[in-house]
């Protein structure tokens, strides 16, 4: 016992060497030779200015930007706060909620059924993306605020869609943050 | 349910069938010390990690030393993770300068990775520094992986050996699991991870500048609701690859950030979701292969890995179909399934995964010991979310956390093939040897361990205002939150109905002590049983031995744990998600 109870500490102290400092710290020094970018989290610059991650959503509200869903992390879209609202399905404050953002969407765009992903929080509150259905139903509101054909917002939106990875993994997908800031370089914002 | 979602379900299940041999064979090699590719690298600083450790590698323990040797290394480690919780804020790699951990927080937090739980009371990117993440945690992703797999090559040397009480040496195989099996495979998958955008670096939070300045409500501490311009973003960071590895692969599930798997710098694309999943199958179902090699009957590997298979893919049917059919309740959505959309029931879903995957991956978190989530099982619909719940009450046995679904699957395996025996009238034999009364006992005592826990600490906690005060979903489903609660914790995965609020004295310590009764009688009965067996003389087998190769075994094997598994759990299941899926198709909510 006490033999055992010895080579205990001596084999926690070891190994903690190995598999909590020398082998974390070694991924880091390679990930950052060979995939510094996407070891420093994919961070966007605009004018000298960091505004974003490609892979982290954040939110817009302004009729001329395409908006992600709603998020459940901190007061919406917090990095520090990552998380899902935790609703159950027969919950009344998640039935009020939908019931709320179904409605201010059907103003736009009168007697749609509103694409599910628009009106649900993500499990981690930083979905970067929406899907495809949830693009297409913004398509005629950011044209019309921006004053440009919906057929030119269209082609920007399928630049940003992703396919299935492999073809055939995951889900079709609109990256929100990219397509943004790209609305941004086409005729201003009025 | 669509034609593409499907075969990304079966195309996993294929390249798990693939991977089992490969992985079976490797870890046989490296438990029974044969030559392997590695060893030209690997065998010089084993021999530097004996001597600094003082380990004399020829030394053979029975069971009882053994069971010792894994204790005191599992107290000791816990006692050093805890420490780190408590100091780090005058530790080294703590840009966010976070506090210490509070001490009932840092006790659970110590308790759940020791165990190979990862229950998360806190939020990773919020109060764990970096080294606490890398040297506390991490680490013990590591090292309570290798103590499951160890455990599980006991009892597997049990079943194999004959007329001796020398079962190897704790200390010896521990290194090897973690030098052999687990580093190289995460060293590399780390790596993939960080291609996908996995993150990985050592600096402070990132401070973005909004595109668009957001006004916010927020309500304050003194519940009054106030408007607020957020003009920025801070964006986490960390060395979250290096943990994502061994966090599927060692099926510990501990997310370095609150939302785990689903946060984007975790499991950033479907192919980094995919490569998650394969890992948290690839050790469970490969050791179903070195159960076979190592006791000269690979039917018998097959026979197991097809009944865990079965359970599998009835879970994984379930639950994809019932997030498919959404949730009737929210009017005026479109949940059809698209060329567009995945639909469904999308509340708390990544749209880059849609229900499919997010179905996929809950079924084999929860039939593994894993416990990462790349989705709200509290958002499922009921009989989605019923479903992981069920997965762990079957004691995670459907291939099941590294090494704990093997030894768990011999639990099973003995009673089936006590049961079969009690039925021909004949002394049940496994494999050669004869189980006795003493064999039944134990695995009948790590059973009861696990109902007990659960259901004792539930009853308390659905009647006591300390336990019901954390539910955050009314009706039934709080029902549902507080028993997943306790079913994680005892199984040892980690996962939650996560809108309970944990953090409370209560919630700390009754989980921590589920955890911890969870792992450990589980794990002496087990060693109990491998140490009695393979003192035993092998049988020779007889016209009358009942086999345990072939369909008819795979069978009575399922109906053995399904059989278990309702009669403990299915009047806790009626009141909670069976109710409230019927109240939700009669359109009641609360």
């Amino acid at each position: 016992m006490k033999k055992n109870l010895i080579i205990a500490v001596w084999f926690t102290l070891v190994t903690t060497m190995i598999f909590g400092l020398i082998y974390p710290l070694g991924v880091t020094g390679l990930a950052q030779l060979f995939f510094r970018e996407r070891a420093n989290g994919q961070l966007v610059e605009k004018d000298g200015k960091l505004v974003g991650s490609r892979i982290i959503g954040q939110a817009f509200t302004g009729p001329g930007y395409f908006h992600p869903r709603p998020s459940a992390a901190g007061t919406g879209y917090d990095p520090t706060a990552s998380g899902g609202s935790n609703l159950a399905p027969t919950n009344k404050a998640l039935l009020e909620r939908v019931k709320g953002d179904v409605q201010k969407l059907q103003s736009e765009n009168p007697g749609a059924s509103i694409p599910v992903d628009l009106v649900t929080t993500s499990g981690s509150g930083l979905d970067p993306d929406i899907s495809p259905a949830a693009a297409e139903f913004q398509i005629p509101r950011v044209a019309r605020a921006r004053g440009i054909h919906e057929d030119e917002v269209r082609g920007l939106v399928k630049k940003y869609t992703k396919d299935r990875d492999l073809g055939f993994l995951g889900e079709p997908r609109v990256n929100v943050l990219e397509l943004n800031l790209d609305l941004d370089q086409h005729p201003p914002l009025h | 349910m669509t034609a593409n979602g499907w075969f990304q379900i079966a195309f996993y299940l294929l390249v798990i069938v693939l991977l089992t041999k490969p992985l079976g064979i490797f870890m046989t090699r490296v438990f029974n010390r044969e030559k392997t590719f590695l060893d030209p690298i690997l065998r010089p600083v084993e021999r530097i990690v004996y001597r600094l450790t003082g380990v004399d590698e020829k030394h053979e323990m029975r069971w009882t030393e053994y069971a010792m040797a894994m204790l005191l290394f599992s107290g000791v480690s816990m006692a050093l993770l805890y420490l780190i919780e408590r100091t780090q804020k005058w530790l080294p790699l703590n840009p966010q300068n976070f506090p210490n951990v509070e001490p009932g927080l840092a006790f659970g937090t110590a308790a759940s990775f020791t165990t190979n739980t990862n229950w998360q009371a806190y939020s990773g990117e919020s109060t764990m520094s970096y080294l606490t993440q890398m040297a506390g945690l991490a680490y013990h992703n590591f090292a309570s992986a290798a103590v499951g797999i160890v455990l599980a090559i006991v009892v597997i040397r049990g079943i194999a050996r004959k007329e001796t009480d020398k079962l190897g040496n704790f200390w010896v195989d521990a290194t090897r699991c973690l030098m052999w099996v687990l580093l190289p495979i995460c060293l590399v998958s780390s790596l993939v991870f960080v291609s996908q955008g996995v993150v990985q670096n050592l600096k402070p939070y990132a401070t973005v500048q909004l595109i668009e300045p957001q006004t916010v409500q927020v309500t304050g501490p003194d519940g009054k609701t106030t408007t607020q311009t957020v003009t920025q973003q801070v964006i986490a960071q960390g060395p979250v690859a290096s943990q994502e590895a061994i966090k599927e692969f060692g099926t510990n599930g501990g997310g370095f950030f609150n939302a785990n798997s689903a946060h984007p710098f975790e499991n950033p694309t479907p192919f980094s979701n995919f490569f998650q999943i394969v890992l948290i199958f690839a050790i469970p179902s490969g050791l179903t292969y070195t159960l076979g090699r190592m006791t000269g009957s690979q039917r018998h590997g097959w026979a197991v890995w097809a009944a865990m298979a079965f359970l599998f893919f009835v879970g994984v049917t379930t639950v994809y179909w019932a997030e498919a059919r959404g949730n009737p309740l929210l009017a005026g959505t479109d949940q059809r399934a698209s060329a567009l959309q995945s639909g469904g029931n999308m509340e708390g879903k990544e749209v880059r995964f849609g229900i499919a995957n997010s179905a996929l991956f809950a079924t084999v978190t929860t039939d593994a010991s894993c416990g990462a989530v790349n989705s709200m099982h509290d958002s499922f619909t009921p009989l989605g979310g019923m479903v992981p719940l069920i997965n762990i009450m079957l004691g995670e046995v459907v291939f099941g956390g590294v090494g704990a679904g093997l030894y768990g699957i011999v639990v099973f395996v003995i009673l089936a093939v006590f049961i079969a025996g009690l039925m021909v009238g004949r002394t049940p034999e496994y494999l050669g040897k004869k189980i006795e009364s003493y064999d039944v006992k134990m695995a009948m005592l790590a059973i009861l361990i696990l109902t007990f826990t659960i259901l004792g600490f539930s009853a308390i906690a659905v009647v006591k205002p300390f336990g019901t005060s954390s539910i955050s979903n009314p009706g039934p489903h709080g029902l549902s939150q507080v028993l997943y609660a306790y079913v994680s914790s005892a199984g040892n995965n980690g996962s939650a109905f996560a809108g309970l609020n944990a953090n409370t004295m209560w919630y700390n310590t009754s989980t921590a002590i589920a955890q911890l009764l969870g792992r450990f009688f589980m794990v002496i009965p087990v060693l109990a049983i491998a140490g009695n067996l393979a003192k035993k003389k092998i049988v020779p087998e007889s016209a009358g031995t009942f086999p345990v190769t072939g369909g008819l075994f795979a069978s009575l094997l399922v109906s053995t744990i399904l059989i278990v598994g309702a009669l403990t759990f299915f009047p806790a299941l009626s009141l909670g998600p069976i109710l409230e899926h019927l109240l939700m198709l009669a359109g009641k909510s609360f």
